[in-house]
């Protein structure tokens, strides 16, 4: 019952993923300064590329590629937080506290 | 010829967050901020154990699966600029500020190293910003605001959404000076251009901060009653 809520809140998360396609493709509030002020340009390129612009690589559609990126950066995350938290708590364990 | 073919003019779309790339801070202001950073986590490893009880572990990852998911949904502010959710808030409202830098700092530092969003040399710049000035602003905000307001239900409610609101106008105040410490930009362009238009995008802030925890307030209560207190702070781990 309980694990049911955090499966359901984790879904939650993956449909916002599924939905990132229909995100606002205006530049966002950074990047509109940085285009009126004239420095946009002064941006340089990544020293590599992995899932560059949340666009996963080998996928011709574009929407789907966005959406395999999304999802794949939330599952990451679930698993990083999740796991440093845990960790976090074995620690405190041990320390007796 | 009457009809020549405009050169197509190719705008950068963009769909999602765009973070501090490299390039736009100086080297110096990246360098400190690095530093920042890096005491900050480390404060954040030593500070939070307390916080983590058996609920917030699978809350911590959700917390970082969900806030990854929104940011990427930006939303149009006004004409032809957007804005996108940064969750330092919820997240400090939820499990604490310590715990919530160690959120941001996963999550902002996933989307400079995986999905180039955000670069590497002013990654402890925008961790500096959306993970402890993001975390503090929405952590005191809330403080002061439920001295003022109470702590009733409507209070409560105001709070939350100040915090955020706050958050987002806090953070984009320091990466404006940071844009203006670096040369890129200065003071007075980049602070009321940056503070404009994230007083906007801290609605929406407020806005998706209050819903989620609604939506948490509708079907476990319970989790709500881990919100950041004064003492909070002070605790070792």
């Amino acid at each position: 019952m309980k694990r049911g809520w955090w499966l359901i809140a984790l879904f939650v998360a993956l449909l916002l993923a599924v939905a990132s396609p229909l995100a606002s493709s205006y530049p966002d509030g950074l990047e509109r300064v940085a285009e009126d002020h004239g420095f946009i340009d002064r941006a340089t390129e990544p020293f590599y590329h992995i899932i560059p612009d949340y666009v996963f690589p080998g996928i011709p559609d574009e929407a789907l590629a966005t959406i395999v990126a999304g999802v794949v950066g939330t599952l990451l995350l679930f698993a990083l937080g999740y796991g440093l938290a845990s960790w976090l708590k074995t620690q405190n364990k041990s320390a007796g506290i | 010829m009457l009809f020549t073919i405009a050169p197509l003019v190719t705008e950068r779309v963009t769909e999602q967050p765009m973070h501090i790339p490299d390039g736009f801070l100086s080297t110096a202001v990246s360098a400190v901020l690095w530093i920042v950073a890096v005491f900050f986590i480390w404060l954040a490893l030593t500070r939070s154990r307390h916080a983590l009880g058996e609920r917030q572990v699978p809350l911590t990852g959700v917390l970082a699966a969900f806030i990854f998911a929104a940011q990427m949904l930006n939303f149009t502010v006004a004409g032809g600029t957007s804005g996108h959710f940064l969750g330092a808030a919820l997240a400090t409202l939820l499990v604490g500020p310590w715990v919530s830098v160690l959120i941001m700092t996963c999550v902002v530092a996933v989307q400079a190293l995986l999905f180039q969003d955000g670069g590497l040399i002013v990654l402890g710049a925008n961790i500096t910003n959306m993970a402890v000035v993001g975390t503090f602003s929405a952590y005191l905000t809330y403080l002061v605001l439920t001295q003022i307001v109470g702590k009733n239900s409507v209070g409560l409610w105001i709070s939350r959404f100040g915090a955020a609101w706050l958050s987002i106008v806090i953070a984009s105040l320091a990466c404006a000076v940071e844009l203006g410490l670096s040369g890129t930009s200065p003071f007075g362009l980049a602070i009321p251009a940056m503070g404009s238009v994230h007083a906007l995008i801290g609605i929406g802030e407020g806005l998706i901060t209050t819903a989620a925890m609604a939506l948490i307030y509708a079907t476990r209560r319970d989790l709500l009653s881990y919100g950041p207190t004064l003492s909070t702070i002070g605790e070792r781990g």
